[in-house]
């Protein structure tokens, strides 16, 4: 009922998914298609997360793609038709308690149960018009999941000390289970607050409430798929699997990564930086050396004076220094956690990193940058920072240009690479082109990462057309671009 | 589809719940999505592509597969600059010379084809594993370490479980092995060798089955306290770390507290013992303001 291509449901079920995957820019094709419908065959239907998972085996090639294929599967394989919940004897305010005794006890079954039952409660977009469909934001808003997060500790504290005076006995009586006998009975792991605590605080207690709060966020996670399946029934699945699923961190701009992304990213980028420090130490090894006469001669000896196994000159290994040239000026604003992180993740991997940060002016800030805790953004600081701004608070690429080369040029060696991230606005000051160019002749590499899409660059007070001629200029806006720059287009 | 015409894919396993009570009996305790990935292997023929964060069971996965199949691991470690020689054949060259120093005189098309017999051959791993009379599990360490060369190798090994040798022919494999590949990320792989693998990602296991791991590796420690370590290690991962600890640290940890005969964690413990689980001076230093460390407990 939902699309063209479904002349044979479950063909088209696996098409449909791999298109949508498609959009999502997974690269997926005929192969992979074929290979999902090989894996269901083999696997039978009877159980969803066995599917999903050898689904997932066969079509998602990248850990990172696997938060996109889990939705989109949830829509081209939905968990069940129809509404499976009764809410009889819920309503608003049982819901909440209710909640909250099942994030105290962890009880998976019961949170989906609930998930469920908010959405059926709470979820509708419009309460006269059914065929308008399910709003998670509507249900988490009326719900306010966060709220059940205080009861749902206390309970676990009562619970403590409730059992506080059993002591260890208690715990040590389930002691001696078999291993291969826990898969029987293995609430207590999933549930461990039924155990019994010892002491009035134990040092876990210290963790319980993130515990809880990551209950609250997967409790979240559930509701949006609920809303997820209900909307599949109602609407078109292709139009739902554009729209409904987020892209995968990596093709996310980096303006518009929020706080809770902030240490995906921080993840992401720490093996790319990792891998720039890799790349431009390992370029000096490719090739060989010069034939070392004295070593080759030295080894002949032992072949009767027959030099069979010439002996190469070693180089030694070339150790990159890194430069980095910031924008931290407001219109990279969004960018400037991204700047920060990059910047933190290669202080890390490279020998020798130096940070100049610039809105109008120079600065060395690579002790700033140090300091402060990850993902900090800078534009706050450097806009209140003197020494960025002595030419005003818009940023001014030619004299930040010119009083770098002024006073730090001496930081470039033959050695250096120089990273510039910025968005090349000048405010139709003086480009400072010499500048550039003396910093280019000066640098082993020069390359340049700008944050805006490629199809404004051209436009306003953008410089790119100029400096793009003396450096290599690359768009840089999510993790799949950054990743790019590291591994295929790093200037040699 | 390429298929080993005289290689057919034993049904090495019923069911996924085979695979998973294979595996246990191994010691190595699978989660429903690993024993998924492994019956598809087994039953479609294809290499699983491994990836995930280091000591998190990849390469102990392998050895299990191959104690649950009850057939010969044979490994090759990948490193920067393995190649052919190391990870195919290589001719005994010392004892080639020696045959010819032997055969004074011989004449030289009788002596060639016997100095390129089987006899001089040092097989590596892959041919080792095409060769072999019984059935093997190949693991493939680390091929992001290997050089991209070396993938191509791989891929013509993968699709036709075949060795071309000049002087000999073509070898081919008798069997299809299951083979393992697992890959720490440190260099992007090629998509041609992603498309001919399953790919299975194993992140940290959930709080009950690593729970049940440190429990089958340290039996002695009590419930509560493996209870307690599994959970202050969850808790260790989601602060952000430089290295989170893996699944053999927390094993190394329960180990620790068991023969230093901890009852309970406390912080002086936790504290003292911090160093098996963080690598890193700033990871430790951000645990322990994290959780409080330096505070006694009211109680």
């Amino acid at each position: 009922m939902n699309s063209p291509a479904e002349s044979s449901p479950l063909t088209g079920r696996f098409i449909g998914l791999g298109s949508a995957m498609r959009a999502h820019g997974i690269r997926v094709g005929p192969s992979e298609v074929t290979d999902a419908a090989r894996v269901a065959a083999t696997l039978g239907f009877e159980h969803r997360e066995r599917l999903r998972s050898g689904i997932a085996a066969a079509m998602v090639r990248r850990a990172e793609d696997r938060g996109t294929f889990d939705q989109l599967f949830d829509i081209f394989f939905p968990a069940a038709v129809g509404t499976r919940t009764t809410t009889e004897g819920i309503d608003g305010a049982t819901l909440l308690d209710e909640l909250a005794d099942a994030l105290a006890a962890g009880d998976d079954a019961a949170l989906e149960r609930l998930a469920a039952a908010s959405v059926e409660l709470l979820g509708r977009v419009d309460p006269d018009r059914p065929d308008r469909g399910w709003s998670a934001a509507r249900t988490l808003d009326a719900l306010n999941p966060q709220r059940a997060v205080a009861a749902a500790h206390q309970q676990v504290r009562a619970t403590q000390e409730g059992a506080g005076g059993e002591g260890n006995a208690a715990a040590s009586g389930s002691g001696g289970m078999a291993p291969a006998a826990g898969s029987g009975d293995t609430s207590w792991a999933t549930n461990p607050w039924d155990r019994p605590s010892v002491r009035p605080e134990q040092l876990s207690d210290r963790f319980d409430r993130d515990e809880l709060r990551r209950r609250v966020d997967r409790f979240r996670d559930r509701v949006t798929a609920e809303t997820r399946r209900r909307n599949a029934e109602l609407h078109d699945r292709e139009r739902l699997a554009r729209l409904a699923v987020p892209s995968s961190l990596r093709r996310r701009d980096f303006i518009s990564s929020g706080e809770r992304q902030l240490a995906e990213l921080e993840r992401e980028i720490d093996p790319l930086a990792r891998k720039l420090a890799a790349r431009l130490t390992a370029r000096e090894r490719a090739g060989r050396g010069s034939i070392d006469i004295r070593r080759t001669l030295r080894a002949s000896m032992s072949t009767g004076g027959v030099p069979v196994k010439p002996a190469y000159r070693h180089r030694a290994p070339h150790r990159p220094d890194l430069v980095l040239l910031a924008d931290l000026s407001g219109s990279v604003g969004g960018f400037s956690t991204f700047t920060m992180l990059l910047m933190q993740a290669l202080r890390q991997h490279f020998r020798r990193v130096r940070v100049f940060g610039f809105v109008s002016s120079t600065a060395e800030i690579t002790d700033v940058v140090r300091e402060l805790p990850a993902g900090t953004s800078l534009t706050s600081w450097a806009l209140g920072t003197p020494a960025l701004i002595r030419r005003g608070t818009s940023s001014s690429y030619g004299w930040a240009l010119r009083t770098f080369v002024r006073g730090h040029l001496d930081a470039i060696t033959a050695r250096t690479t120089v990273l510039i991230l910025g968005d090349a606005r000048n405010n139709f000051g003086d480009p400072g082109v010499a500048d550039l160019e003396q910093i280019r002749d000066r640098a082993r590499h020069l390359a340049w990462l700008n944050p805006e899409p490629r199809l404004l660059w051209y436009q306003g007070d953008s410089e790119v057309r100029r400096y793009a001629n003396i450096v290599p200029m690359h768009e840089c806006r999510n993790l799949e671009q950054l990743r790019h720059f590291v591994a295929d287009t790093l200037p040699t | 589809m390429l298929r080993v015409s005289n290689a057919p894919i034993a049904p090495a396993f019923d069911s996924v719940e085979a695979v998973s009570g294979a595996l246990q009996r191994t010691g190595y305790l699978p989660s429903e999505e690993i024993s998924t990935t492994v019956y598809l292997a087994a039953a479609l023929g294809r290499p699983i592509l491994v990836e995930g964060p280091a000591g998190v069971g990849k390469t102990a996965l392998a050895s299990a597969v191959a104690g649950a199949l009850d057939r010969r691991l044979v490994r090759l470690q990948c490193y920067e600059g393995v190649d052919e020689a190391r990870a195919l054949y290589e001719w005994n060259h010392a004892k080639q010379l020696l045959r010819i120093t032997a055969e004074q005189g011989a004449e030289w098309d009788e002596l060639r084809s016997d100095i390129f017999g089987e006899e001089f051959l040092l097989a590596r791993p892959l041919l080792t594993a095409v060769r072999s009379e019984a059935p093997v599990v190949l693991l493939v360490d680390e091929i992001d370490k290997a050089d991209e060369e070396m993938e191509g190798l791989l891929l013509e090994l993968l699709s036709e479980f075949q060795v071309t040798i000049p002087e000999l022919g073509t070898l081919r494999a008798r069997h299809r092995p299951l083979v393992l590949l697992t890959s720490n990320a440190t260099r992007e792989l090629s998509e041609a060798l992603r498309r001919r693998c399953l790919f299975l990602h194993i992140d940290y296991p959930s709080a009950e089955l690593e729970q049940r791991i440190v429990q089958s590796h340290v039996p002695e420690l009590p419930d509560a306290l493996a209870a307690s370590v599994v959970r202050l290690v969850g808790a260790l991962r989601d602060l952000e770390l430089r290295k989170a600890p893996s699944v053999a640290e927390t094993v190394d940890w329960a180990g620790t507290l068991l023969s230093l005969g901890t009852a309970e964690l406390d912080p002086e413990t936790v504290r003292r013992t911090l160093g098996v689980v963080l690598k890193h001076t700033g990871d430790i230093e951000l645990a322990h303001r994290k959780l409080d460390l330096d505070r006694e407990l009211a109680g």
